[in-house]
């Protein structure tokens, strides 16, 4: 195992949009996605709805729930440290907060050389 | 010209105010009684609302479906070919109507809509009307007196999830193979761009028999995975991300039903020092293949984000390259001469903006664009964004992921060996492009990218007849061509002894 996982953070008001869901859904999870359309964007699930792969990589935690990413992606994404954001949006995939109008986001930060 | 604004005097497009849900070859209300605004990403202003379809709607839907299948299936080809036929003349008398809905939908330019959209999916719906009447299955004769016989069956009803960047191509693309080989489908929209699939099941609905066709429309959560998770579809058909990819898959596992996915690439476009031996026609197109970049706006899952420049040619090729790409046009996306118009939600505007800025932070040099684009005349609030140069290395987050916005990273290769190497550092497979004018490297190239479809001297050409799917984390299955045909079908043997005697076992 080489350098620990980025830190995954999350802005306010993704804290409170967390907060709203879990008190509606239960327990969550986020795995970040990867490829088109609404990929390279996070999606929040009921706990334990998106089973884990042996290879997916524990990020963090957010509001509590454990944020996840694939192990392949995470290779590509170590050198940078994330935000989980919320932006006004129609979402889509089986994200959680799709229905609420608004969408949760992915900002980056670079923590080390690519 | 300018086309004029649906819902406007001199409109192509009236817009009811509500949209339902159409199952069993009808318009029917989502049982909750809820619906959810639709914007146009070229203004942002909402024009109409669509059903927000539950559980419930999904199981009326998959109702309606299971009693057509039958029948459906026992339909004979020709019948069937003649259906889908018709559809494609419908299509064709409402081409210019589709198209400005398609536009004001999802935000891409008319003249995409009307040059791509619409007559790619017409001609769709006529490839697989031929493909189906040529369908034979086979016989083999094992010995004298056994013959096994195969037969193409249909596997019932499918569901079918569908993405926002070029929603009824995309539909096309799903439905007709489907239908052509004798199946009912239950389709769900993207919520981003419900609309026009909408104004189309208008349009087409009653030529299938009822319950053939169901388009039920909604969120994700609440109608997409109702529809993936049931034990009532033989087979579901995705294309979008990969982790609702590996979910549709996990669901597939429960009731062992397989799936298409079609999950998006990074691809590589390759260019080689011998584009720049002539000032001629092919250098021009290989410009044009640099700057395709843009097209749909940059949402589209083959987009040449990934672009890979010879050393020896790499400044002077970029120099035009950068000037190719500042004569695009962008604009209304009603005006026909608009090249790139809105991003089809504020959210992938967001994202596109969130990874522009990562792109900046990890040491990529902006060469034209980089930011957000405020046009006057009613579309301040659309998503525009400037068609965007980065230049970099693989190893960037700006190289690795789809943005899928008007965002292009330029890197130089060293070498045949350095090219192919660099095209191929990718978790996916599912596009690529190739420019030179030697056929060795072309055809080398071609063969050792990992990818399923490797355009040559050409770039986002998708006829019917070519077959496009992904290798790697791109996802599974082909579509576009009459293999697509196989993913919708089961296979029957029928294993028959014409021999009347006892086998002589017992």
């Amino acid at each position: 195992m080489a350098a620990a996982p980025p830190a995954i953070d999350a802005t306010p008001a993704a804290l409170a949009l967390v907060a709203a869901l879990s008190e509606r859904h239960g327990p969550l999870m986020f795995h970040q996605s990867g490829g088109c359309c609404d990929g390279s964007a996070p999606m929040c699930y009921p706990a334990g709805e998106f089973k884990l792969g042996a290879r997916d990589v524990l990020l963090g935690h957010v509001g509590g729930a454990p944020f996840y990413i694939g192990g392949d992606q995470y290779e590509r994404w170590r050198h940078t440290r994330l935000t989980l954001d919320v932006v006004r949006g129609r979402g889509s995939g089986f994200s959680l907060e799709a229905p609420e109008g608004v969408r949760f986001l992915i900002r980056s930060d670079v923590c080390a050389a690519p | 010209m300018r086309y004029a604004r649906p819902n406007t005097p001199d409109a192509k497009v009236r817009y009811e105010s509500r949209y339902d849900n159409f199952i069993g070859g009808e318009f029917v209300a989502p049982v909750k009684g809820q619906y959810f605004e639709n914007p146009s990403p070229v203004t942002g202003q909402t024009f109409c609302e669509v059903a927000r379809s539950s559980g419930e709607d999904i199981e009326l839907a998959l109702d309606a479906a299971h009693g057509a299948k039958d029948r459906w299936g026992k339909t004979p080809a020709a019948e069937r070919a003649r259906l889908l036929n018709k559809i494609a003349d419908v299509m064709e008398a409402h081409l210019e109507e589709l198209a400005v809905s398609e536009t004001w939908d999802n935000g891409k330019p008319v003249r995409e809509t009307l040059a791509a959209d619409l007559p790619l999916a017409i001609d769709h719906f006529r490839y697989f009307a031929g493909c189906i009447r040529a369908e034979e299955g086979s016989l083999a004769e094992l010995d004298e007196h056994t013959v096994s016989y195969h037969f193409k069956e249909p596997l019932g009803v499918v569901g079918q999830i569908i993405p926002w960047n070029f929603p009824l191509l995309m539909a096309a693309w799903k439905l007709a193979p489907a239908l052509a080989a004798g199946n009912c489908v239950v389709l769900k929209p993207a919520e981003q761009t419900p609309a026009t699939i909408l104004l189309w099941a208008k349009l087409v609905g009653s030529i299938l028999p009822p319950g053939v066709l169901n388009i039920v429309n909604g969120f994700g959560v609440e109608a997409g995975k109702p529809l993936a998770q049931s034990p009532r579809v033989a087979k579901v058909a995705f294309t979008g991300e990969t982790t609702t990819g590996r979910l549709i898959m996990q669901y597939a596992s429960e009731n062992i039903i397989p799936v298409t996915l079609e999950l998006g690439g990074k691809s590589p476009n390759l260019f080689f020092a011998d584009i720049l031996d002539h000032d001629d026609d092919f250098r021009s197109k290989a410009l044009e293949g640099f700057a395709m970049f843009a097209l749909n706006q940059g949402e589209v899952c083959t987009c040449p984000s990934r672009a890979l420049i010879d050393k020896k040619i790499y400044g002077s090729f970029l120099e035009l390259a950068t000037e190719r790409t500042k004569q695009i046009v962008q604009g209304d996306p009603l005006d026909t001469r608009t090249m790139i118009g809105a991003q089809a939600s504020n959210d992938q505007l967001e994202k596109i903006l969130a990874y522009i800025d990562i792109g900046k932070k990890e040491g990529a040099r902006v060469r034209t664009g980089g930011e957000r684009v405020r046009l006057g005349d009613g579309l301040e609030e659309g998503y525009y964004v400037a068609p965007t140069i980065f230049e970099g290395h693989n190893k960037m987050r700006i190289f690795q992921e789809e943005i899928f916005g008007p965002v292009v990273s330029v890197g130089s290769f060293d070498g045949f060996d350095d090219a192919i190497a660099q095209a191929n550092d990718t978790l996916y497979g599912l596009g690529a492009g190739v420019w030179t004018r030697d056929v060795h490297t072309a055809f080398r190239a071609g063969r050792n990218i990992a990818a399923g479809r490797v355009w040559t001297n050409c770039y986002h050409l998708y006829p019917a007849h070519a077959a496009f799917g992904g290798y790697k984390q791109s996802g599974i299955g082909r579509e576009t061509h009459r293999m697509m045909l196989n993913h919708y079908q089961q296979t029957k043997n029928l294993l028959v002894s014409y021999d009347p005697k006892p086998m002589g076992f017992f």
